[in-house]
């Protein structure tokens, strides 16, 4: 009886060791993957990465170009998204918090779920169909737009999360003093928590910087500097894709370099706003 | 808005447009069901291959990594999700598809040969390769919600199953047990994603409508086929054909996400976690 009783023992204890290695391995794994990606943009960035590179604009194979109106298109699109964008979202995400505990704040809640979890390629087709078609042509302005419509659900939700988390006090005290309902959600509740509405805020700036599917055929592209929303605008991700599946040797070094930038953007991004705030979203 | 658009190809071909096998838009031929076999199969791959990952890694953050050690981890994984698709695309295309063609096509090709799975041309770009790319970019957030899942767990349970004399892995299949239905719910989540993830894919899957029982060739799925069509589609026809195709993948997506809503929703807001916050 002794001898099953430690062999059973061994055995638990064996199963408890190899299982405890595993999920070691898993998340060795996954680190490692992380490192190998980052470190082989970088690698394979750096080698084609120049000043001329940043500002040149796309030319034929064989006589360079660059991606600096890819820059200057990602910036402009993602700032007009962030106008339109983060007002809306606060609002929406103030408004589910403070007066959204019925029926219609639950359908807010409900939509803005709903709109965080389609493909942002649906997102394209969507402003396609309703910006594109009806002004006739592909445009920067179409491009924000579809930014901005993946911008406001995402803000939303963080807002009233970390709206959710302002003591209740603060809300009692304010109006025992007579200061009425929409004083104390605007001097009161949006100061408390503006600091994680920013972080909220930044967090889905550097998504839209990165997407790609929703700009393909709404802001298109474009070979040169264009500072006219009204007109088909490049952006880093498009060039990128444009790059990559293109048939030359030089043009995948190209795609390397951007991706370079457009990867270290958003990583500072995170990584900032992540280490400042010490908490996870 | 989108159903409006998609009326002339819904009026003519009906439901049949969902199960029709050609895709021939020069002869206004339009049959979806390519498309939705490329996503169906290459999801399930994502899932198969990135859900034990993750709850591995969701396991080893939460059960049995100090803090020191976690929260670094956490963090990269994070970093992970943070990386754009049309990188991972760029990734896929010249690191993964040459790594698939050389090393581990040949390798499932000596070893599992036999199965029509791995049968036909190595050219590293197709199926599993968009499957592999998948199951990398979903494996942040299936982590991330198995690690809120596990979270929900009230300690008490943890302290019960040790005091008994359980092992750590012992504790944690009961963990693992009650945060079931929290899992599932991630799992779901994590297809939802896959199904819906475009630019990488496009990139890797080879663009190439038909069904073939092998994952070393090309096939297409319906984010990728608007992503690469849509810009050229000038004919009216064609058009509403890709938002109609749009439209379903708009559907299936809005119900996998609710349903991994539900259950994760069961689990993470459950009576123990309002005991506990």
């Amino acid at each position: 009886m002794a001898s099953t009783g430690t062999s059973l023992h061994n055995r638990r204890k064996l199963v408890n060791t190899i299982m405890a290695s595993l999920t070691s391995v898993c998340a060795l794994l996954v680190t490692l993957l992380l490192l190998l990606i980052i470190g082989y943009i970088a690698v394979r960035g750096i080698s084609s990465l120049s000043i001329q590179f940043l500002i040149d604009t796309p030319k034929p194979v064989g006589e360079g170009g660059g991606i600096g109106n890819a820059i200057v298109g990602s910036v402009m699109m993602t700032l007009f998204a962030s106008v339109i964008g983060l007002p809306v979202g606060i609002a929406a995400g103030v408004y589910l918090s403070e007066y959204g505990r019925n029926w219609y704040g639950n359908i807010g809640r409900f939509v803005a779920d709903t709109l965080i979890g389609i493909p942002s390629i649906i997102v394209g087709i969507f402003i396609y169909t309703a910006v594109v078609l009806p002004m006739g042509r592909q445009s920067g302005l179409a491009g924000s737009l579809a930014l901005a419509v993946i911008i406001i659900p995402i803000v939303a939700r963080t807002t009233e999360e970390m709206i959710r988390l302002v003591p209740n006090s603060m809300r009692e005290g304010a109006l025992a003093l007579g200061a009425p309902h929409w004083r104390v959600s605007w001097n009161i509740v949006l100061p408390a928590a503006a600091s994680g509405i920013a972080t909220g805020a930044m967090l889905a700036i550097a998504r839209v910087t990165g997407e790609t599917a929703p700009l393909l055929f709404t802001a298109l592209n474009s070979r040169f500097y264009n500072y006219y929303l009204d007109q088909p605008m490049s952006s880093l991700t498009v060039q990128i894709f444009n790059y990559a599946t293109g048939p030359f040797e030089v043009e995948h070094a190209m795609a390397w370099a951007a991706t370079l930038v457009l990867v270290a953007a958003i990583l500072v991004i995170n990584i900032f706003v992540r280490t400042l705030t010490r908490k996870r979203y | 808005m989108m159903v409006e658009n998609s009326m002339p190809t819904l009026s003519r071909f009906g439901i049949g447009f969902l199960a029709g096998m050609e895709w021939k838009p020069a002869q206004e031929e339009f049959g979806a069901l390519p498309f939705i076999y490329g996503t169906v199969v290459s999801s399930l791959i994502a899932v198969l291959l990135a859900v034990p990952v993750s709850i591995g890694v969701a396991v080893f953050l939460v059960e049995q990594a100090p803090k020191s050690v976690a929260r670094p981890i956490a963090f990269m994984v994070e970093l992970l999700a943070a990386i754009p698709s049309v990188v991972y695309g760029l990734w896929g295309i010249f690191v993964l598809a040459p790594f698939i063609r050389e090393y581990l096509g040949p390798f499932l090709q000596t070893s599992l040969g036999f199965l029509p799975l791995f049968q036909g041309r190595l050219t590293g770009i197709g199926m599993l390769t968009g499957g592999i790319i998948l199951a990398l970019m979903i494996t942040p957030i299936v982590t991330a919600v198995v690690r809120d899942v596990l979270e929900a767990v009230p300690v008490t349970q943890r302290e019960a199953a040790l005091a008994l004399g359980a092992t750590k892995w012992e504790t944690t299949t009961i963990v693992l047990g009650n945060a079931a239905s929290g899992i599932a719910g991630s799992v779901v989540l994590g297809l939802g994603r896959a199904i819906g993830e475009t630019m990488a894919v496009t990139m890797v899957i080879g663009n190439s409508p038909q069904i073939s029982a092998s994952l070393f060739e090309p096939a297409n799925t319906i984010a990728s086929l608007l992503a690469a069509n849509f810009a050229e589609a000038t004919d009216k026809l064609y058009l509403s054909a890709l938002i109609e195709i749009g439209l379903v993948l708009f559907l299936v997506t809005f119900v996998v996400n609710a349903l991994a809503k539900l259950l994760i929703m069961s689990v993470a807001s459950g009576p123990d976690r309002a005991k506990h916050t």
